[in-house]
């Protein structure tokens, strides 16, 4: 494998709207991704296998819950900064980025927003370290798009509730200590668990085969008359909106971390150009190479732009699920394009793992589908516009 | 231990160089600046022997814009910093400077990378030593501590050194004295905090004075010779490069 010399690019110079701590924070994950996941991602992903470590480096360089106070061993941090941790880790890997979105989004974020100050401080801490690690059960195997028809339910017992349903799809989940569950109440309503491995008819198999985000691993959740002690309950969770806060949390990091996957393309195919000699000439200087580099940075420049734009109104507390739908939506989609380009400007050396391209291409595919579909995400900026909801 | 530990803040490695004002001036526009990659050596194994009830202090010659390079060494470990305001004209303003602070703080210890990477002169750490008069040694590339003596070693022509002084003393590092530490984001957020006193030079004597700088020629273009035809290669190398 060539060594990783990833640069990235900053067409407008979007670094001058950042401040010092944002460009050292960016650059430290860019240090901790060249050290830590450049060097054995090919390899995880080449055989599937989840470099389980990670969690616990993850852990000690602060990439779980950055956005957790620090009362509860989060980071603290802005979001801004947390965009850019996203996008350094997604430059290295999607599945890798995934493993770290779940943990500080999906589950570190719903027991810090609508769990009891027991949950907070008996499970926190110990997820920000890596020394648990954590999974979001939301998807079912007949319910993706249309999460609020799910049938996992729960049934009040006095003493504790039973749990009943299965998940499927669900990120970290063969390996995860604990499992945020989203599942219906007596009344239909939606409630969110903290299921904990080991509980008596609690299972997790793993989902083989995947040809995306191989390096990430996959499974479902089975409960079989599972018994859920009642302070498992997160307290102020009531309805869909609680799962749904959550993915708003995870979306905007997916938006900055597909970015990351984009450069990572970019910046390979443009070093690739340059040195690749074809009819005697570099095959950079054919008109029609350039206009897929060229094509390429004005898209990341335009995504890049967007982001930050997204993060500035994270930090004054004025984005909402539109803005990140769309931001969600079109970085996962030029990321999606300019990796399929430019693993053409590699010829067949794009198909091999010399190169990171054709991993993030694969990858991207999961990411384009998980978090709300690219055209799901399309629905919700259409409803927006127009007042009429197009998916029901 | 009291530690102290002079950073460089120098353009990355992978800067492209120029110069404005006649060439009399680093064109610093769009180059990213660094911890000098020698001072990180030397940083991450002050940060090691710091102990429990030691201090590790960095310090840096340079003016308001190598603020964020101080942080980082903070993020990295440093507990705090001082900044010397002053453009670092020389080595020897620069070894004026810090042998000014280290006299009245009494470190235990002096270090630094074995050169910075801009200029690469090398010269600090032994200037420093003689400034204070105490033993300066370089490039260290191991150290180690017991009680109050200092074993360390260093390369030399076709070998390795092994010495042993006694504290305090000034030394030079370099690889592998110790690895580079990846600043955590607990490290970056306490840095905000961590205390940055600046204080203004003390006047040292002008000894040298800039004329220019100059680019090294640009690289010729590679010609390719068949290895069929040695000959070839004897010819270009005694009339054409005219090193035969
Ligand atoms: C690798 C991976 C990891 C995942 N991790 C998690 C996880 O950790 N936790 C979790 O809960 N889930 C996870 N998911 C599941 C993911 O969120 C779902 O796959 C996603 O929500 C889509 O659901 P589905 O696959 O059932 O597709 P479906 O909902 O069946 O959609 C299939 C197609 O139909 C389209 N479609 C559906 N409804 C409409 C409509 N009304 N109008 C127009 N088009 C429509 C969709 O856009 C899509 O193209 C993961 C998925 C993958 C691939």
């Amino acid at each position: 494998m060539p060594t990783d010399q990833f640069e990235s690019p900053d067409y407008y110079l979007i670094d001058d709207l950042l401040t010092e701590e944002q460009k050292l924070i960016r650059k430290t994950m860019r240090d901790f991704v060249k050290k830590e996941i450049s060097p054995i991602i090919e390899d995880c992903s080449q055989k599937a296998h989840f470099p389980e470590e990670i969690v616990k480096k993850f852990g000690e360089i602060g990439a779980f819950g950055p956005t957790i106070p620090t009362a509860y061993g989060g980071g603290g941090l802005d979001y801004i900064s947390y965009g850019l941790m996203m996008q350094e880790i997604e430059r290295g890997d999607s599945g890798m980025r995934s493993t770290a979105s779940v943990q500080g989004s999906l589950v570190m974020f719903p027991i810090n927003e609508y769990g009891s100050e027991e949950q907070k401080k008996k499970y926190l801490p110990k997820l920000a370290s890596g020394e648990m690690l954590g999974c979001f059960g939301l998807t079912e195997p007949d319910h993706g798009s249309n999460p609020a028809a799910m049938v996992t339910n729960i049934k009040d017992k006095g003493d504790h509730y039973l749990l009943n349903g299965a998940k499927m799809w669900i990120t970290n989940s063969p390996k995860a200590d604990i499992a945020v569950v989203w599942a219906k109440n007596e009344e239909g309503r939606i409630k969110g668990l903290i299921v904990e491995k080991g509980m008596k008819g609690f299972t997790a198999p793993e989902t083989k085969h995947k040809w995306s985000l191989r390096a990430s691993i996959t499974g479902e959740l089975v409960f079989d008359n599972v018994k859920v002690p009642k302070e498992n309950l997160l307290p102020k969770a009531d309805g869909l909106s609680g799962p749904l806060k959550c993915l708003d949390s995870a979306r905007y990091g997916i938006a900055w971390g597909a970015l990351g996957a984009a450069m990572d393309c970019y910046d390979t195919a443009r070093r690739y150009s340059l040195e690749r000699i074809q009819f005697g000439k570099p095959i950079a200087s054919f008109q029609l190479t350039q206009k897929k580099l060229a094509e390429m940075l004005t898209e990341i420049t335009k995504a890049q732009l967007l982001v930050w734009r997204l993060g500035v109104l994270k930090n004054e507390h004025k984005a909402t699920s539109v803005h990140i739908s769309m931001a969600k939506r079109n970085n996962v989609a030029i990321a999606l394009q300019i990796a399929r380009e430019a693993r053409q400007i590699l010829g067949a050396m794009g198909i091999t793992g010399e190169y990171p391209i054709m991993r993030h291409m694969a990858n991207l595919e999961s990411v384009v589908t998980y978090e709300g579909t690219h055209d799901i995400h399309l629905l919700i900026t259409g409803a927006d516009i127009t007042g009429i909801q197009a998916f029901k | 231990m009291k530690i102290l530990v002079c950073i460089s803040h120098v353009p990355d490695t992978a800067s492209k160089i120029s110069f404005t004002d006649n060439n009399t001036k680093f064109n610093a526009a769009g180059v990213q600046f660094i911890i000098g990659p020698y001072d990180e050596y030397a940083l991450s194994r002050a940060i090691e022997l710091r102990g429990d009830a030691g201090s590790v202090t960095v310090l840096n010659v340079g003016e308001a814009d190598t603020e964020p390079t101080i942080r980082k060494a903070l993020a990295i470990g440093a507990d705090d910093a001082i900044r010397v305001n002053a453009f670092p004209k020389d080595s020897y303003f620069v070894a004026s400077q810090i042998a000014a602070i280290a006299k009245s703080e009494k470190y235990d210890l002096i270090l630094m990378g074995r050169e910075s990477i801009d200029y690469n002169s090398g010269l600090v750490h032994g200037m420093v030593g003689e400034m204070l008069g105490i033993p300066s040694i370089s490039p260290v590339m191991k150290l180690d501590i017991t009680g109050n003596k200092a074993t360390m070693a260093r390369e030399i022509e076709g070998g390795k050194e092994i010495v042993e002084i006694a504290l305090p003393l000034v030394a030079g590092c370099q690889e592998p004295i110790a690895e580079w530490k990846i600043p955590n984001m607990k490290g970056i957020m306490s840095a905000r905090t961590k205390p940055l006193k600046v204080v203004e030079p003390t006047a040292v004597e002008e000894t040298t004075s800039l004329n220019s700088y100059e680019l090294p020629a640009p690289k010729g273009a590679c010609k390719m010779i068949d290895a069929s035809t040695p000959e070839k290669l004897f010819e270009a190398l005694k009339n054409e490069a005219k090193v035969l």
